[in-house]
């Protein structure tokens, strides 16, 4: 097995600066134009800041926080942090109060970097309470002028310290970064946490900087490679790319200008290296859908032709099979025509390596991306395997798995269907809860939760979360994920959540997308006042039915899933969001806790009732909760059966009147 | 009539001022300040005169008798583009803006005052233009970024929504740098969500920037929460005058909204 020797994350920019300096390290969009920072510079600028923070007292092992968005400040502050020995503990930029104040308190953050009034504005709110927070820092100072808190500082004051500190303390920087051992702590990063109380999970330089190195090599990233950096910079999947994989090749990292404007940065900068959840690719398709349906006739006739064109080209190449001469000439016109042109509007127009990680994408999204020629493959990796554990290489993309280790990793299946890993990026603990580690890392084998199977080829396939996989009554076992996925696939639905677990079928609780919905309802010249008033129009309930409907017809196509179609369904008034603690923040379910909070709605969906009265709490970002009162409907889907065809049509005729007469 | 000793406060004052459109008084001896740094709000039913107060400050009418006075000048007869140039800003109650131009030309279009090179300069890019152009690019950003609509800065604005489009406008008024900015039914037609938005972008250009902000708004939980004071017209005379507060408990504000018995 490889070893990274001696090295550190400090160590690696060093080098990098060393090798590259005059080379473009990270970009940001700032007034309209693209700032750029070659890699001195970003070697300096992390150089002031540390030595600011040494000036402030910040010890070896001391913690950083970063809240905000994506930033090379952001990303300096924790690079500095590491380079005089202390460790970042990055939070989610749109947490609420009670959020920060578990991981802030639990980490014993001291410095708190927050870019900007609104993040300052909640770390302040949590100083009386937890008293451990020593310094906030910021970057923008729009509407901070009368803060004059002596412990809030501007990053540039900091800056400015640290050249002061230098005059008293000649290479203080380089002696610090020099000290730093490879087992060292860098980073605690706090998982999201599907089940319970976020947990720190405690990872060292060399946990992070092996898998890259592994992982790079493999790949064959260059340093002309460019990586969007716009998800959150508390999710180990970023700082993965942004920071370990950024020093590891020296490729460029690029920051948007905003949060809106992600997607027409995205385009200017035409990155070849993209990281995705599933939840970013569902959503460009969502919209690439709405798009074409506003479109006139004939570019909708022709998306349409070619994108058919595209998946059976696509079907063809997953099962290894020779593809007809006519359908090779539409292909490669259809490249002309239809794909190149929808790569750029996406702005993958030059992606060489798109990959999506965090959960299961569904197989129709993903085939959509591979077949209009996006080299999606889809990667498994947790918090505590320092991200990426495996990966489909370029030439063994298959559908449905999550492809082979990254070499140095082990993956086996527990008896009880369990996938396990054993890796050099195995994390050390979580922090402060060593009950929890006992739990998981057991033998130097960390136990994912996740069910899957190693197929033939030695390929992972990741099923759903252990504790998910549902049995029905009559024997049948499903992933319930899969199912919401397929839902998930239409552009009218955003989010799904299906139930059936030791009952007699299953059903499924339904968000709208409104953006898709409400433009349709707008075409139909159907009125609306709110999110929850469209969700429980007796059209929308009738538009939902076909596309569940369409599910139920391909669960039917896959003999083991026949008995797992969706007999009842409803349509929740409200988006399930991370404030409501419904989903994370990098949105998965929280299973467990939507059980629970909505037990009415499930019981509803079990009964014969036609609807079910609901009052829920909402929370905003700022902390305030309000109550919503529904009454939300229930509506039954007939299951598709042989020579169900000519039926099917009468049967959704009785399911519109159904859902009208309720 | 308040008779305020230490000028230093006021930014605006308006002596008996009377505006006729034909037979019809719009204005009817009006007399008010407006103080600096204060958000003022100016209510009353439709018809009451607002809109034309708003004009008479702005230049677009002209009171007869009567006198406005903007920090010791006097603006009563002034054009709308010298008053501009003076450091007043408006926005409008139907949306104004160029629709064939993008939102970043629109909002640089509030800058016109401040532009001081000439025709081939500017049309050169050279010199003097050069410097200006990256100037008033730079004043326009910061403007841009502040409402946080960097995402539509190439977009036209006729291709906007209207609520967009009002911000727009807004940012347009804020380009200028103005002493004085009058908003004139900044949340008209907006949802909750927006007025909310606006209504924080109100206070935040105060704190910001130090503007004195004169709002026309009809939508009386927004009036409460941002302003510092409230003058309310009916029928083109000021009936009352006071914090948010004073306006509340009003008896005859009551009646002009609500309507007494007797009518």
């Amino acid at each position: 097995m490889e070893k990274v020797s001696g090295e550190t994350i400090p160590k690696l920019l060093l080098k990098i600066a060393r090798e590259q300096g005059e080379k473009v390290a990270i970009r940001e969009k700032k007034r309209g134009i693209w700032q750029s920072y070659s890699w001195s510079e970003y070697l300096e600028n992390v150089r002031k800041f540390a030595l600011g923070l040494a000036s402030l007292g910040l010890q070896r092992g001391d913690r950083l926080s970063v809240i905000g968005d994506n930033s090379p400040q952001g990303y300096w502050a924790q690079v500095a942090t590491l380079c005089v020995g202390g460790v970042s503990v990055p939070l989610y930029q749109d947490a609420i109060e009670k959020e920060l104040e578990y991981v802030i308190e639990h980490s014993g953050a001291q410095f708190i970097f927050a870019e900007d009034q609104e993040q300052v504005d909640k770390i302040l709110a949590l100083k009386e309470k937890v008293p451990t927070i020593e310094t906030i820092i910021y970057v923008d100072p729009t509407g901070l002028r009368y803060y004059n808190q002596p412990y809030i500082k501007s990053f540039f004051r900091i800056q400015e310290l640290g050249l002061e500190f230098e005059k008293n303390h000649p290479g203080y920087f380089e002696k610090e970064a020099e000290k730093g051992r490879p087992e060292d702590v860098a980073l605690i990063s706090y998982t999201s946490g599907t089940t319970a109380k976020p947990k720190g999970v405690v990872l060292t330089h060399e946990n992070l900087l092996i898998n890259a190195k592994l992982l790079s090599q493999v790949e064959g990233y260059r340093d002309s490679d460019r990586f969007m950096s716009y998800l959150p910079m508390a999710w180990i999947g970023d700082f993965f790319y942004s920071v370990i994989m950024s020093f590891q090749v020296g490729f460029t990292v690029n920051c948007p200008e905003a949060a809106w404007t992600t997607w027409s940065d995205t385009r200017q900068i035409g990155p070849t290296v993209v990281l995705s959840p599933p939840r970013i690719w569902e959503s460009i398709l969502t919209s690439i859908q709405l798009k074409m349906q506003d479109a006139v006739w004939i570019k909708r006739r022709m998306y349409k032709l070619f994108i058919d064109v595209a998946a059976r080209v696509s079907n063809l190449q997953f099962e290894h099979q020779a593809i007809p001469i006519w359908l090779r000439t539409l292909h490669a016109l259809g490249e002309v025509l239809v794909y190149g042109p929808l790569r750029d509007y996406m702005g993958m127009g030059k992606i060489l390596y798109a990959y999506s990680v965090g959960a299961a994408l569904g197989p129709e999204i993903y085939q959509y991306y591979r077949s209009i020629g996006v080299n999606l493959k889809q990667v498994y990796g947790l918090t505590e395997t320092s991200a990426i554990c495996t990966f489909q290489p370029d030439d063994e993309v298959k559908l449905n798995t999550v492809g082979i280790p990254v070499s140095g990793v082990g993956i086996k299946i527990s008896e009880g269907g369990e996938v396990l890993v054993k890796s050099p990026g195995n994390f050390h603990g979580y922090y402060k809860n060593p009950q929890a580690t006992a739990e998981t890392l057991i033998d130097e084998w960390l136990h994912t939760g996740d069910s899957g199977i190693l197929d033939k080829d030695g390929h992972l396939k990741i099923i759903d979360r252990v504790q998910d996989v549902s049995t029905l009554a009559n024997g049948t076992t499903f992933a319930p994920q899969y199912i919401e996925n397929k839902l998930k696939f239409s552009p009218y639905i955003k989010e799904s959540v299906v139930f059936g677990q030791g009952m007699d079928h299953v059903t499924s609780m339904i968000n709208i997308e409104i953006e898709s919905v409400g433009n349709w309802a707008e075409r139909k010249g159907l009125g609306y006042t709110s999110y929850a008033d469209l969700s429980q129009k007796p059209q929308v309930y009738d538009l939902i039915y076909d596309e569940v409907r369409k599910v139920n017809v391909s669960l039917f196509a896959e003999e083991d899933l026949r008995d797992a179609q969706i007999r009842r369904y409803l349509i929740l008034h409200k988006e399930l969001d991370p404030d409501d603690a419904e989903i994370t923040r990098m949105r998965k379910l929280r299973r467990g806790f939507i059980a629970q909070k909505y037990s009415d709605l499930i019981e509803g969906l079990y009964s014969d009732g036609d609807g079910v009265y609901l009052e829920t709490k909402v929370t905003y970002e700022g902390g305030r909760t309000k109550n919503i009162k529904a009454l939300l409907k229930i509506c039954d889907v007939d299951s598709y059966t042989v020579g169900d065809d000519e039926k099917a049509a009468s049967l959704k005729a009785k399911g519109n009147e159904h859902t009208r007469t309720q | 009539m308040s008779m305020n000793v230490d000028r230093d406060h006021i930014l605006v004052e308006v002596e008996d001022i009377h505006i006729t459109f034909g037979g019809l008084k719009a204005l009817n001896g009006i007399c008010m300040n407006i103080n600096k740094g204060e958000i003022l709000a100016t209510i009353g039913p439709n018809g009451a005169g607002k809109t034309t107060l708003i004009n008479a400050i702005n230049g677009v009418c002209h009171p007869n008798p009567g006198r406005i006075v903007f920090e010791g000048k006097d603006l009563t007869n002034m054009r709308p583009h010298h008053v501009a140039s003076l450091g007043i800003a408006r926005t409008f109650q139907n949306v104004a803006l160029f629709k064939g131009m993008s939102v970043l030309d629109n909002i640089t279009m509030g800058r016109h005052s401040k532009i001081k090179s000439g025709f081939f300069s500017q049309g050169l890019y050279w010199g003097l233009g050069q410097k200006m152009e990256i100037e008033h690019r730079e004043a326009v950003e910061i403007v841009i970024e502040w409402l946080e609509i960097q995402n539509i800065r190439e977009t036209p604005t006729g291709a906007l929504p209207y609520g967009l489009q009002k911000k727009v406008e807004l940012g347009r008024a804020l380009a200028a740098e103005p002493k004085l900015l009058l908003l004139d039914e900044p949340m008209a037609g907006m949802s909750l969500e927006e007025k909310e938005d606006i209504a924080r972008f109100i206070l935040d250009a105060r704190e910001e920037f130090g503007t004195t902000i004169c709002l026309i708004e009809h939508d009386m939980g927004v009036v409460m929460d941002v302003s510092n004071r409230i003058v309310v017209l009916e029928f083109g005379e000021k009936i009352a005058e006071g914090t948010p507060e004073e306006i509340r408990n009003n008896q005859r504000v009551i009646n002009a909204y609500l309507g007494t018995d007797g009518h």
